[in-house]
């Protein structure tokens, strides 16, 4: 029974692992760009939920309304005016991802950096939602269900954008070949700028999401960064439907080796899967051999 | 060899002046500065040990702390049985040997996997061992006992700058460092042109590990007690890597010019001020991809040779 709760707790923390990589799956699947300061939205989001119910005493779900055009603005104008001179001048995917590393990993010190002087290092959290639910016998608490069920939605939502819109099969076709996309007419630049604002806003929804059980700092940045790309890899690079999957595996390896081997090696659990995974099949799980 | 140094006489002259005033210097200054240039010392050695590798092969490695944090803690496992001289060696070795099973594993990573792989490696012998210590050990610290004074272990570490600088330059002129520079521009190619690439770089990545393990060691003689998060601390990795693109990966001498200004800065800026050092540490990263991709010491080479010709036409044109 225990290990029932165990594995359910997995499931339920995998389902953010895997939301918060669907944000960094479009940018780096589709935009192509490895943008290393993703986590920083994730924590600004939480920042404007956290804000939004100690400060304005609101429902923290409504800060989305807030985080989410901040987010995405502040991510299409990244792309725009710092990313595409990268992509011009790089001669392949090598050379713009060693690039993009380096500017967006700038990026996270100035933002972290910021975050740091304007709201300190300190541990932040609130309480909310965290009223016991009992299925099939295991208790867990309602926020993470509610998280959880938030995520699915997410994904789903963009699993229909990305498979039933013109804008989705133009998204596909630019993630399968971008310069073939550019000549049947779809405007890559665009679609590509959309698409990495989108991702940036997801992370800010995620932060808040997460925050409703999880405390976190002006430092937990770059925590979720490597925990999206683990995903990302895992999944495969652009495989967008995969990414939700990969989540929930590494939630669950993780809650259950953590409870069956030590807890103290999580951490180290985590690392082990996907280097494993690196090493095995590096392309990702999801991806056609 | 005789070859290689009857070319470079000036250099080699300069090289040896420069070693000789360094060592002597800590009888005519103070012990802070004397700390002071060990940290730039040991920066500059892991800078030019780490574009040894990367920086030719363009094989960005984020194990920097890995494999300073396994000279660390080999040091102060060994240090109560044997010599510290042999427990130097020992890190070196320890460190080779390491990376020759993570090159032999990893090396067909390319790109972004192997950045992330190399990160990943840092944070996973980071846990395992702290999770070894608390669990096995029943201790999260190990003391160092040693009475090696700072300015022992200043010309030690000189010593290990020397070795890792010269080494890199000798290298580099090397067959070893054109085929480790051929596969840094095409990898395919390298191979059909007869190259055994698994085996330069594993080799090459070894090297440079083992020098890291030895500044790891080396430093950890001036601390008195450690732990897995002050072995295996990641900013290590990330100095190193913005120390050596600012200074430029292209040339022997790019990393140590990258590696003075950042110490000066860190040092100025990281006691009093440490969220606006990160914050600058963040612009530098932007500034050196958009501004000087190449790095500083290309932008010298070139202002060097123009002040140069300048001084040669000077007198013919007048």
């Amino acid at each position: 029974m225990i290990l029932f709760e165990v594995f359910l707790n997995g499931l339920l923390l995998g389902g953010m692992y895997g939301l918060i990589a669907l944000g960094l799956n479009l940018q780096y699947g589709i935009a192509r760009i490895l943008n290393l300061s993703f986590g920083e939205f994730f924590v600004g989001g939480a920042f404007i939920a956290f804000f939004t119910i100690m400060l304005w005493k609101l429902n923290p779900f409504l800060s989305v309304f807030v985080s989410i055009p901040i987010a995405f603005a502040l991510s299409w104008l990244i792309y725009q005016f710092m990313m595409v001179p990268l992509i011009k001048r790089a001669p392949d995917q090598d050379a713009l991802d060693a690039d993009a590393v380096l500017v967006t990993f700038g990026l996270f010190f100035v933002f972290q950096g910021l975050a740091l002087v304007n709201w300190s290092g300190d541990l932040r959290g609130y309480s909310y939602l965290s009223v016991p639910v009992h299925i099939f016998g295991a208790t867990i608490a309602l926020n993470r269900l509610v998280a959880f069920l938030g995520a699915c939605a997410l994904a789903l939502a963009l699993y229909v954008i990305l498979r039933y819109t013109r804008v989705g099969s133009a998204l596909r076709a630019i993630t399968i070949d971008p310069v073939a996309a550019g000549l049947v007419g779809i405007d890559v630049r665009k679609h590509s700028a959309l698409v990495f604002a989108a991702g940036g806003a997801l992370a800010a929804v995620s932060g808040m999401l997460v925050s409703t059980f999880v405390s976190f700092s002006a430092t937990s940045g770059v925590e979720y960064t490597l925990k999206a790309l683990i995903v990302v890899i895992m999944a495969g690079v652009g495989r967008v439907t995969g990414t939700l999957a990969a989540g929930i595996l590494l939630g669950v390896v993780e809650s259950l080796g953590g409870y069956l081997i030590d807890p103290a090696l999580t951490i180290a659990i985590n690392f082990a899967l996907f280097m494993l995974i690196l090493l095995v099949r590096p392309t990702g799980l999801f991806t056609r051999a | 060899m005789p070859e290689i140094v009857a070319n470079n006489r000036w250099l080699i002259g300069c090289f040896v002046l420069a070693a000789i005033v360094l060592a002597l210097l800590p009888m005519f200054v103070s012990g802070y500065a004397v700390s002071f240039l060990l940290l730039m010392f040991a920066n500059i050695a892991l800078a030019t040990a780490w574009s040894f590798f990367s920086g030719a092969t363009r094989y960005i490695s984020l194990a920097t702390a890995a494999f300073f944090g396994i000279g660390i803690y080999t040091l102060a496992i060994t240090h109560v049985y044997i010599p510290i001289g042999l427990a130097l060696a020992a890190a070196a070795v320890i460190g080779f040997l390491v990376a020759v099973l993570v090159g032999l594993s990893t090396l067909r990573l390319r790109g972004v996997y192997f950045v992330v792989f190399t990160f990943g490696l840092t944070e996973l012998v980071h846990q395992v061992i702290n999770w070894w210590e608390i669990k096995i050990n029943k201790t999260a610290t190990r003391y160092i006992f040693s009475d090696v004074s700072n300015v022992a272990i200043y010309q030690i570490l000189l010593a290990a700058m020397l070795m890792t600088v010269v080494g890199s330059w000798y290298v580099s002129q090397s067959r070893l460092g054109y085929a480790l520079r051929a596969i840094g521009e095409d990898e395919t190619v390298a191979r059909h042109t007869g190259i055994n690439t698994t085996w330069v770089k594993v080799l090459c990545f070894a090297l440079s590990a083992s020098a890291m393990a030895l500044v790891g060691a080396t430093l950890a003689l001036r601390y008195p007690y450690i732990d897995a998060s002050i072995a295996f601390n990641n900013s290590w990795s990330f100095q190193v890597l913005i120390a050596a693109l600012l200074g430029g990966a292209s040339r022997f001498w790019g990393p140590m010019v990258g590696a003075i200004p950042l110490v000066l800065l860190s040092e100025f800026l990281a006691g009093t001020f440490p969220h606006h050092f990160s914050i600058a540490l963040g612009l530098c990263f932007v500034v050196i991809v958009y501004f000087i991709p190449g790095g500083l010491a290309p932008l010298i080479e070139r202002t060097w040779y123009r002040l140069r010709d300048s001084m040669r036409t000077r007198p013919a044109a007048a």
